[in-house]
């Protein structure tokens, strides 16, 4: 199989007016023809259901929440770049487009990037027009702050709620369709596998989640905005729901499955507390603006943090990385973390937790403008941990946050199943081995409201595919297929649970393929992985029943899939023999830095499912650069 | 710590429901309220008993999931707090904890301590959005708004769609929840064209899906775990007033096509 990117030719700043000149359009009057299937409703998902539904496509939306209002996007803090440059400090297309290459450490493609940093500006544009409250100046303009990564204020942001606001902001357009009877919403609905006919992806198959009635749905394309993966490491700050198991159903019918092995941990997030801990909250990036990273420079010290002198305090990543500072990336920082705990100079229970400090801020601007610009952040961390972060500093550690792989995709976002469309975090195409902060909120949109809205037509005008009925053999067996992989959960009838099978897992993923992999560590991975799943199909315990509302099921379906999928992650990190951006192989480094290898692994990897226990086969997509040139990342 | 729990269990929206008495034993009180839940629930899957079904999602408080009633009050009735931020360490060993689901007409129950919310999706339908469709938005700067304007919007528009207005509700009114939409965008300039219509349609919609009036008792603004502010309620009787003394809309003329 040959992956073609569809990447246009000609100069970059003028790729996708080009491509947008050149992609068949479809009348009004024959819109109303096409069905589309979105799978989530998240940013990408809602953005893009809403817009197509606009221009008189018909829409069938799926969640597997009891409103499109809980997608996870809702919990995004800190904000959402463009390159408007209102504040005069020299930011431009071009800047944005180069941050986000470097800061994905030059594995992401150039011509994607660069569309990416141009719709930013009709992103805010969009969003300030459906009411979003943006925060703003008091001449009435709107804000900006800064962000990981970047020198300049580019980040756009509603107090700690931004994935909030920009969410409701796609639900209520999104509403205003369904009104429209433009989209049929379904909600408390999740799809259990992807439906192709004669090599297009013409349906999918669903579990109603509160009848457990298993259904077909058909439709001219799907689109997948499913978000990421990190509950693979089992504690990550996605939501509870947040799964792997569209994309991997996907892939399990052949879709390319891109840099499995990008995964972002975030460096802010409250240190684990317990074994029964059910997730980790992020504690949003923006609050490195004001606050400072320290930890005593003598191991061991178990003084309070206002007894310790501030000669006594190494500012490791002010030290580290004296022009960016504490604004240093997200996989730098983590690093840089777990460096100083790994010496032993950690604090807090279990030395892993580092301090982040807002008294200096708090002297020089006072308490009540730290409470304006991250209040509620301070309020969530004093409701987790009782503690009040105005008088101590807070603990912070790296957690798993954001997947940068996923689902192949070409520039027209459609995989290498015709007709199977991937948006938002759930596709691997524009942020590399690192995301910046504030670009997820970007990219979501950006493929939602303004690219699958022209490419999704050019996918109609010109493959010309009917939509199948959902009698077609296809559907039925496929049917038959999930009814069949229920019914095995439900009679294993084991002694552990589904969720205990997820803790053994997400802890052999954290410890062996987290923060730092080696190739020892992820063989080892490699083999205890089938072993974890053996047991788990011989002896987990579902309760209840196949045909009601059960939890206990639905988690265990998604367990299942991540049990699987884990080992194709495992298996990406084992063969890139290379660091960069958050794919840290000990192996690979220059004093604790990424070393890249761009002589052999300047690639894309997108692994094609073979079958149960068949490994999979890598194809590489080279990544070329034509237009800028791939520089050692330096911070410094 | 060991606690009683008693627990609301309801098989489906059809069956009778009853109090179950569970206990929940050896909770660490740095415990979320609903990791105290996971682990009764998996020693009652251990046990081969149904687990108690509750919603839930993001866990930090922001995607309006979690739910109940806790000793009668919406999410515990802590300040501010959902009730997957409420710790345990706020309540002691031997505690008696009721555990029941939203109470409401509009509400109806699925399972155990889960609710149907659709209705409020159905109130933000009928025209709790600004009409403006992608691609046709202005350049964001030409549409100043003054700062308070945007703090004012943004103090409404905070509203997680939890439902705890209405489960405090003793009229089971969704005013709050609708109050809090409609100001916040017809507070903002870009939402002005479409007031009179917006407030009109979505307390239609309200009275609609069977939530009861306000008779300005404030339990509401008591339990919303973002702290939404009663005003908004006085702020949206103005914008309804108002609408209805404009009357019907004028009457758009057919024909113009060419």
């Amino acid at each position: 199989m040959k992956l073609d990117a569809k990447i246009p030719s000609g100069p970059l700043e003028q790729k996708w007016d080009k491509h947008r000149n050149e992609l068949k359009l479809i009348s009004p009057a024959n819109k109303r023809k096409y069905e589309i299937i979105v799978v989530g409703t998240g940013l990408a998902g809602a953005s893009a259901a809403a817009s197509l539904a606009e221009l008189g496509y018909y829409v069938k939306a799926f969640c597997f929440q009891d409103s499109p209002r809980r997608a996870h996007s809702i919990a995004a803090q800190g904000g959402i770049n463009a390159a408007k440059n209102y504040q005069n400090d020299g930011d431009s297309v071009y800047r944005l487009f180069y941050d986000t290459i470097k800061g994905g450490d030059f594995r992401s493609r150039e011509a994607n990037v660069y569309r990416l940093a141009q719709l930013s500006l009709n992103i805010i544009d969009q969003c300030v027009a459906q009411g979003v409250p943006f925060a703003r100046e008091y001449g009435g303009l709107l804000a900006n702050r800064s962000f990981g990564g970047a020198q300049v204020s580019r980040t756009f942001y509603a107090r700690g709620q931004t994935g909030q606001q920009l969410l409701l902001g796609a639900y209520q357009a999104l509403s205003r369709q369904i009104a429209a009877g433009m989209v049929k919403m379904y909600p408390r609905t999740e799809m259990l596998d992807l439906v192709i006919v004669d090599g297009h992806a013409k349906g999918i198959i669903v579990r109603d989640l509160v009848t457990g009635k298993i259904s077909s749905v058909a439709a001219d394309a799907v689109i997948l905005a499913t978000g990421g993966y990190s509950n693979v490491f089992y504690l990550s700050t996605n939501a509870k729901g947040c799964n792997v198991s569209a994309i991997f159903r996907a892939y399990k019918k052949g879709a390319c499955f891109a840099n499995p092995c990008f995964t972002q941990i975030h460096p802010t997030c409250i240190p684990v507390s317990g074994e029964y801990q059910s997730k980790l909250t992020l504690m949003s990036e923006s609050l490195r603006n004001d606050g400072r990273i320290w930890v005593p420079k003598k191991p061991g010290d178990k003084r309070r943090p206002q007894d310790i002198p501030e000669d006594e305090r190494d500012y490791f990543l002010e030290r580290k990385y004296p022009s960016y500072g504490n604004l240093a990336p997200r996989d730098i920082s983590s690093r840089a973390i777990k460096e100083v705990c790994d010496e032993g100079r950690g604090v807090g229970p279990g030395g892993r937790g580092v301090y982040l400090d807002f008294s200096d801020a708090i002297k020089r601007l006072g308490k009540e403008k730290i409470a304006e610009r991250y209040g509620n952040l301070f309020d969530m961390y004093e409701k987790i941990t009782g503690e009040n972060a105005y008088e101590q500093p807070m603990r912070i550690y790296p957690a798993p946050h954001y997947t940068m792989g996923g689902l192949w995709v070409d520039y027209n976002l459609m995989s290498n199943i015709p007709g199977l469309f991937v948006l938002g975090e759930a596709n691997f195409s524009d942020h590399g081995a690192n995301r910046l902060g504030a670009s997820a909120l970007m990219q979501g949109l950006a493929d939602g409201y303004f690219i699958i809205p022209y490419t999704i037509g050019h996918y109609f005008a010109t493959s010309k595919q009917a939509r199948p009925s959902t009698d077609h053999p296809e559907f039925k067996k496929a049917e038959k297929d999930v009814e069949n992989m229920i019914k095995r959960l439900l009679s294993v009838k084991g002694k552990r649970t589904a969720v205990s099978f997820h803790r053994e897992l997400g802890k052999l993923m954290w410890d062996n393929v987290g923060m730092a992999r080696s190739r020892q560590s992820l063989e080892y991975a490699l083999k205890k992985i089938p072993e974890i799943r053996d047991e788990f199909w011989h002896n987990v315990i579902v309760s209840g029943e196949a045909s009601t509302l059960n939890q206990d099921l639905e988690n265990a379906i998604r367990i299942a899939d991540f049990l699987e999928f884990a080992e194709l992650l495992a298996l990406d990190a084992l063969e890139r023999e290379e660091s960069c951006g958050g794919h840290f192989r000990v192996e690979y480094q220059d004093n604790g830095e990424t070393k890249r290898n761009d002589e052999q692994f300047a690639f894309v990897s997108a692994w094609e499912y073979q079958g149960p226990d068949k490994k999979p086969v890598l194809h590489k997509e080279p990544l070329v650069y034509e237009f800028v040139q791939m520089s050692t990342r330096s911070y410094k | 710590m060991n606690l009683t729990l008693k627990v609301w269990r309801q098989k489906d929206g059809n069956s009778r429901g009853y109090l179950e008495t569970i206990e929940a034993r050896d909770i660490d009180p740095h415990m979320s309220f609903l990791e105290m839940l996971d682990v009764v629930n998996e020693r009652l899957i251990l046990e081969g008993k149904e687990p108690i079904a509750f919603d839930s999602d993001c866990r930090e408080g922001i995607c309006g999931t979690c739910s109940c009633m806790i000793n009668g009050k919406p999410h515990g009735g802590f300040k501010g707090t959902t009730t997957c931020q409420l710790h345990m360490r706020h309540f002691k060993d031997g505690d008696v904890i009721v555990i029941e689901p939203w109470r409401s007409r509009a509400f109806p129950i699925i399972k155990d301590l889960i609710v149907d919310r659709t209705a409020l999706d159905r109130i933000i339908q009928a025209g709790g959005y600004i009409s403006v469709n992608t691609g046709s938005a202005p350049e964001a700067n030409s549409i100043p708004v003054p700062k308070d304007v945007a703090e004012a919007a943004m103090d409404a528009a905070a509203c997680i769609g939890c439902g705890a207005c209405v489960a405090a509700c003793k009229n089971a009114s969704a005013m709050l929840f609708v109050a809090a939409k409609v100001s916040h965008l017809n507070l903002l300039p870009q939402g002005k064209p479409e007031k009179d219509r917006r407030v009109r349609n979505m307390i239609a919609q309200m009275d609609k899906e069977g939530f009861g009036n306000c008779t300005n008792v404030g339990s509401c603004e008591a339990a919303c775990p973002k702290e939404v502010s009663l005003e908004f309620i006085a702020k949206m009787n103005r914008d309804y007033a108002v609408a209805l003394l404009k009357g019907e809309p004028r009457k758009i003329k057919s024909g113009g096509a060419s």
